[in-house]
This record gives structure tokens, C-alpha cells and sequence, in this order.
């Protein structure tokens, strides 16, 4: 039996009105998904701070695992945009190749736990981890390239000469009783934080459900389309979004017909590039090195898309 | 004491600075919050996440920003 079920009879008997109801039932679901999950990564967080994945990577040679390590780390970490200079330059400094740095990158806006979340109870298991696979994907082949290209003359030239002091973070003992009231404040008040932008997310997203009708979106773009999903992730790629406002968006956007992979082009490329991204990291990377970054990463995603639409139904 | 507050200017770090200063305030103690945008320095501090709460240069909070108790008591237990 569905364990939301009961959620569905809340909204039931608050209101007949789809949209409105359609809101009532995810938000619920969502929230309560969200605190569970934020709990959880609070506790990874305190335990795996990325100063420490950093350090992990810096540890040794690692023959290529490196990528798939450089893109899983970007899913655990949670990421905010004006993290992305510190990171980038901290990565280099450690001694980790460019073509890892960029994997983490790459995948780091893509997946976090909210995302995860919200993908589940709005997708259902199976999409989530096939979404999660193709943003580490992602991540792997678009550093991989990257760093066969040989860039590294192309990272502003004051980054290479940064040396930072080895200063780890006061280790904070404390009891586990006290921790366990820690993480709940920290996971609560990042739950939070990003309340208003899931309800701004599902709320549009119940506005489509409600108010456009089903296959609206069929006779202007189908998966025969075959430039559907180039354009879809090219629009995307100047526009920024948080990944937890677009979701639910395109999720009601899927369901009145629209590919799923043509939507989730657009997605990546609303959340993994954006022009704030471009400007922020303008400022530790030469031009030539940004146009490829974005270029091949915008190739990938449309590849990605092209994927789902032929495999996943 | 120095207390410094490193972001890249973006709303969050920008929050972290005004509570610390609140924080300051409410506990009456004698010392300059610092805001620190530089990209080098904060790099050079050997932190990655951002915002930064230091004192005396040394990172004692990062990637996130607590509520105004918790830096009151991060601030108190560095004095001494």
C-alpha cells in the first residue's frame, strides 16, 4: 500500500479543487520526505565535511577512478553557487587534476539530497536513480573530456599561485545525545530554508496540473521531434533555477506530454549551467576554458536527453 | 579578539555577517566583525564552503549559517 496514502485523504478532504488538492498532497509529502532526508544529511555532513572528500582525492594517485569519485562527491555535497570559487580553487591547490575538479562541478547542482527528494515522490524510484546515474555520468565523461584537452593553461593564472594554510576546522567532540539534537537543528533549519522555493515549485507545478490540459504539450513537441531537445537544452543553459523549484515544474510539465527526456535537458541545463554560474566562474577561468566547459557539458546533456527519450518510458 | 566573517557576497554570507554582529552586540564584548569578500584570503584560510565564521584567522564555522545563539556560543567559548 501506498505509505502516503493517508496524505492523499488529507487533501481529500480539504478540498475538491485539483489544483489545490494536487498541492496539498505533495507539499505534505514532500515535507515530510524533506525533513527525513535533511536529518540524515546533516549527519553525513558532520562526518564527511568536504574539506575531507578533498583531502581524500588529494590522498593518492587514482587512475581514473578519480572522475567517478569527483562526481559522487559532488552529489553528496551540498552546494551553493557562492561555494563554487572557493571549491574550485581549494581542489587545484590539493593537488587534484582539473578534469576531476570539473566532474565535481558538473555534478554537484545536479544532485543533492532535496533533488533526490523530490524526484522520488514525484517520479517515483526508478527515474530518480536513472536521473542520478546519468547527472554522475555527466559529470565522469564531461571531466574526462575535459581533461584531455588540456586546460590547465587556461585557469586564471593567480589560482595557481594561491597556497593555502593547512587549517582544519576545530574538531568538534561532543557527545553523541548532544549531536543527535545537533543534526536535527541543522537539518530543520536547512528544511527551512528551502521550504519556500518547493512550495513556489509545486505550487506552479499545480497550476499545470490543474489548469492545462492533459497532452497540451504533444502537438508542439514530441519525441519524433529530433530538435526538440537540443533547443530545450540550449534555452536552458542562461537561465537559472534551483534544482528543487524546477522539479515539480517539470514533472506537471511531463505529465500534460512533454518527453521526458526533452524535459530533463532543459532541467540539467537550467540547473547544472546557468549565466551567474558563467559570470562567477569567469573570475578563476579563462574564456576559452569556460566555452568548453559549458559546450561539452551542454553536448552531454543532450545526449542525455536524447537517451531517455529513446530508452525510458 | 578578530572576528571575521568570509563570503563571496551572495544573500546567505551576507546574513551570517549581520547576525554576527548582533550576536557581537548581545554580548556586550569589544570587537570588530570583519567582512571578507577577497577570494585569496578566503582560500589562503583553507576553507572551501561558504560562509565562513574565523576568529583570529582561524575557521571556527563553515558552509552554513546558525542562528544567533549558536554564534553567541561559538564566540564566547573562543575567547577563553
Amino acid at each position: 500500500m501506498d505509505i502516503f496514502y493517508p496524505i492523499k485523504l488529507l487533501a481529500d478532504w480539504l478540498t475538491p479543487n485539483v489544483a489545490l488538492n494536487f498541492f496539498i498532497y505533495d507539499a505534505v509529502k514532500i515535507m515530510l520526505l524533506l525533513l527525513v532526508i535533511n536529518y540524515f544529511m546533516a549527519i553525513i555532513r558532520y562526518y564527511l565535511p568536504v574539506e575531507k572528500l578533498r583531502d581524500f582525492l588529494a590522498s593518492r594517485k587514482w587512475y581514473g577512478v578519480d572522475y567517478l569519485l569527483g562526481s559522487f562527491f559532488g552529489t553528496i555535497t551540498p552546494f551553493c553557487s557562492c561555494s563554487s570559487i572557493p571549491l574550485f580553487i581549494g581542489f587545484l591547490e590539493a593537488g587534484i587534476p582539473l578534469g576531476v575538479t570539473l566532474s565535481f562541478l558538473i555534478t554537484s547542482p545536479l544532485v543533492n539530497q532535496v533533488a533526490v527528494v523530490l524526484f522520488a515522490g514525484l517520479f517515483g524510484w526508478k527515474i530518480t536513480i536513472l536521473y542520478v546515474m546519468a547527472a554522475v555520468l555527466l559529470g565522469v565523461v564531461g571531466g574526462f573530456i575535459l581533461s584531455k584537452l588540456k586546460l590547465e593553461k587556461y585557469v586564471a593564472d593567480y589560482v595557481w599561485q594561491i597556497k593555502s594554510q593547512k587549517n582544519a576546522i576545530i574538531d568538534k567532540k561532543e557527545p553523541f545525545v548532544k549531536l543527535i539534537k545537533f543534526f536535527w537543528i541543522e537539518g530543520w533549519s536547512f528544511t527551512k530554508k528551502i521550504t519556500p522555493y518547493v512550495l513556489l515549485g509545486i505550487g506552479v507545478g499545480a497550476l499545470i496540473h490543474g489548469y492545462i490540459p492533459a497532452g497540451f504539450f504533444e502537438k508542439y513537441i514530441t519525441a519524433e521531434n529530433f530538435f526538440a531537445v537540443p533547443i530545450a537544452a540550449i534555452v536552458g543553459v542562461p537561465m537559472y533555477a534551483n534544482a528543487v523549484g524546477v522539479i515539480p515544474i517539470m514533472r506537471s510539465l511531463v505529465e500534460k506530454g512533454v518527453p521526458l527526456g526533452t524535459a530533463m535537458a532543459f532541467m540539467m541545463a537550467v540547473v547544472g549551467l546557468s549565466l551567474p554560474a558563467a559570470l562567477i566562474l569567469k573570475r578563476v577561468m579563462k574564456i576559452k576554458l569556460l566555452v568548453y566547459f559549458f559546450g561539452i557539458t551542454t553536448i552531454n546533456i543532450i545526449i542525455i536527453g536524447y537517451l531517455f527519450n529513446a530508452f525510458v518510458k | 579578539m578578530q572576528i571575521q566573517v568570509l563570503g563571496s557576497g551572495c544573500p546567505t554570507c551576507k546574513k551570517l555577517f549581520e547576525r554576527t554582529k548582533q550576536a557581537v552586540q548581545g554580548l556586550g564584548i569589544s570587537a570588530e566583525v570583519e567582512y571578507i569578500t577577497d577570494i585569496q584570503r578566503i582560500v589562503e584560510m583553507g576553507v572551501m564552503q561558504m560562509p565562513v565564521l574565523a576568529i583570529d584567522g582561524k575557521p571556527i564555522l563553515t558552509g552554513f549559517v546558525p542562528d544567533i545563539e549558536k554564534i553567541k556560543s561559538l564566540l564566547s567559548a573562543g575567547k577563553c
